[in-house]
């Protein structure tokens, strides 16, 4: 499986400057069974940039985000039509083996998931799957430093990583994440379980990631998207074909999405006339 | 100032009462009638315990720990030990553990890790769990009557061929450890797996999104994180199927041959504590009985042992982790 062509792969991701597009999403349709969960959505990712991705329940922001690194795969009767580009490849792609595109696109989820083992083994487990070969220890502490985490575990690494609080689980998920290095990390509400000291320290530890990493979020909250962002996408439900599709309606640099909305839509969800 | 009174709070909420007495006597009784029964099964252990001890206890004076290392038992002389059956009962059943605990955790596996379509999943799980329902003698018929010949050949030819191996070291006359094992495996097999299901089924959906965020493969999610997490569930189901073979009793006295000897081969007949009671508390005498209460107490104790520690290995690997 680490000899997949995207692991190995050589495209020249570092010669790309900070906010051009390193992954390109293109989601003409995305189906679970008959239910079409996302239409017409073409959200471009910016190297080192936050994009975040807001808007109303069941507007396939989630779906989108979780299209990006093909876990939607897990789902019985996903479908994805459409194409992601990253590293000069189509993602979606037959030749090309989910997992080493989720080797290479980390994941933070909404509730934290620590794995029921000891701090360092949860961190060092996406290095142990790539057969890394150098010193773990070492990553361990870089990621663990990387999560803003070290400081507070590093006198208790063999302890179980679900003995700690949400919000440090929280950030052990995103060491975890970040210990394989990958290019582009993606982050589906990863604020919504926590109480607002720790999705403080969660924003502020994004906008650091954003130095080496590229990042998605997904947010239910705009205020944390107007914090942390650098590009908004707004997605909506369109109803009027019966059923309930998403769509991305408008996508802008941040401030200017705030500010000054193209779309109606995007104006009235921006002033909470509805929801 | 008054301090409020029951009273008050009536008058407030005219749809809000106190609970009535009737609602008190009940909560009362009910508290009362499940504390009665959960200390009778406290007793009645006990009771069990110092009753059988209790008439063992003569022949506890009569021959000491030298019972439990002599290998004689022969009723005209007065000479008794339990040695071989010691021996057979913890051979047969850590072979049986090996066997019915390989097969079932892989079942395990199989009916959880979305293999198959959930209601296909449910009807293997239900047949699995049928061979639980199927009595201990009929294990035993089928043992006899289809298990040995079949296996006939394969233990001649293992015996032929590597016989200078100890576990091969005789060849099966009929009646002997290996098809008794077999059969206790089979036995033990939907307790393994069931237990283990369960144990593999609670594991929280999230932990297994976690896997594959990760950029595990199926097998490395299976083996690198739904074992471990479920381990703690997984060894309980060891221990569960452990205790069952060690006490199982008819399906032993018809298949393990009933021969008072030590052998380490798989095929030379042997026998076991439950067995041996089963088979000679018929025709014991007054020389014999408190002979086989003190057998019984020494099975007693292996697996109240085996329970307890696999109680205490259990709470001590699960502590210190909030859920």
């Amino acid at each position: 499986m680490d000899t997949a062509p995207l692991a190995t792969s050589d495209a020249p991701i570092d010669d790309m400057a900070p906010g051009d597009v390193v992954l390109d999403c293109q989601a003409d349709q995305i189906h679970y069974g008959d239910f079409l969960a996302v239409r017409d959505s073409h959200v471009p990712i910016r190297k080192n940039q936050i994009t975040g991705f807001i808007g109303p329940s069941g507007c396939g922001k989630s779906t989108v985000l979780k299209s990006i690194n093909r876990m939607n795969d897990l789902i019985r009767g996903f479908r994805f039509n459409g194409q992601v580009h990253f590293h000069g490849m189509d993602i979606y792609d037959k030749k090309v083996d989910p997992v080493s595109v989720r080797r290479n696109i980390g994941m933070v989820f909404q509730q934290p998931n620590p794995f029921s083992m000891s701090i360092y083994e949860n961190v060092a487990f996406g290095l142990r799957l790539n057969r890394f070969r150098g010193n773990i220890a070492k990553k361990v502490e870089k990621a663990l430093r990387g999560a803003a985490l070290w400081d507070e575990v590093k006198n208790k690494l063999k302890n179980n990583g679900l003995s700690l609080s949400g919000g440090q689980q929280q950030r052990l998920c995103i060491a975890r994440a970040i210990a394989t290095e990958p290019q582009v990390l993606l982050m589906d509400e990863p604020c919504s379980a926590l109480d607002p000291i720790a999705t403080r320290q969660i924003e502020e530890l994004m906008v650091q990631l954003k130095e080496r990493y590229t990042v998605a979020i997904v947010t239910h909250n705009m205020q944390q998207a107007q914090r942390v962002a650098d590009q908004t996408a707004f997605f909506a439900v369109d109803i009027s074909k019966g059923g309930r599709t998403g769509y991305l309606v408008e996508m802008a640099p941040t401030a200017h999405l705030f500010e000054n909305p193209k779309q109606k839509l995007t104006k009235e969800y921006l002033q909470g006339e509805f929801s | 100032m008054t301090i409020p009174t029951f009273s008050d709070f009536e008058s407030t909420a005219p749809l809000s009462k106190p609970p009535s007495s009737t609602d008190i006597f009940f909560d009362k009784t009910f508290r009362g009638l499940t504390h009665a029964f959960t200390l009778g099964t406290i007793l009645l252990l006990g009771y069990i315990v110092l009753t059988i001890g209790g008439k063992a206890l003569p022949a506890f004076s009569d021959y000491g720990f030298g019972f439990l290392a002599s290998t004689t038992w022969d009723v005209n002389a007065g000479q008794f030990g339990i040695l071989p059956e010691i021996w057979g009962t913890l051979y047969s059943s850590i072979l049986a553990l090996i066997i019915g605990g390989f097969f079932g955790i892989t079942i395990a596996i199989f009916l959880t890790q979305d293999f198959l379509p959930y209601k296909v999943e449910m009807v293997l799980k239900t047949i699995i769990e049928l061979l639980a329902a199927i009595p201990s003698v009929v294990y035993g018929l089928w043992g006899i009557f289809c298990l040995i010949p079949l296996i006939r050949p394969l233990a001649d030819f293992l015996h032929e061929s590597l016989g200078f191996i100890p576990f091969f070291s005789t060849s099966l006359s009929g009646p002997g450890l290996f098809p008794a094992a077999l059969v206790l495996a089979i036995m033990i097999l939907p307790t393994v797996a069931a237990v283990s299901q369960d144990a593999l089924r609670a594991i929280p959906h999230k932990t297994k999104e976690a896997a594959f965020g990760m950029g595990a493969t199926r097998w490395e999610a299976i083996l690198r994180v739904m074992l471990p997490t479920a381990s703690t569930g997984i060894f309980g189901a060891l221990v569960l199927g452990f205790g069952r073979a060690l006490g199982e009793t008819m399906a032993l006295a018809m298949l393990v041959g009933n021969a008072n000897q030590i052998s380490l081969s798989l095929f030379s007949p042997a026998n076991t504590l439950a067995a041996l009671l089963a088979l000679n508390f018929p025709e014991a005498g007054k020389l014999e009985t408190p002979v086989l209460m003190y057998a019984a107490c020494i099975l007693l104790l292996i697996t109240l042992v085996v329970n307890i520690a696999g109680s205490l290995i259990m709470a001590s690997t699960s502590s210190g982790v909030k859920r």
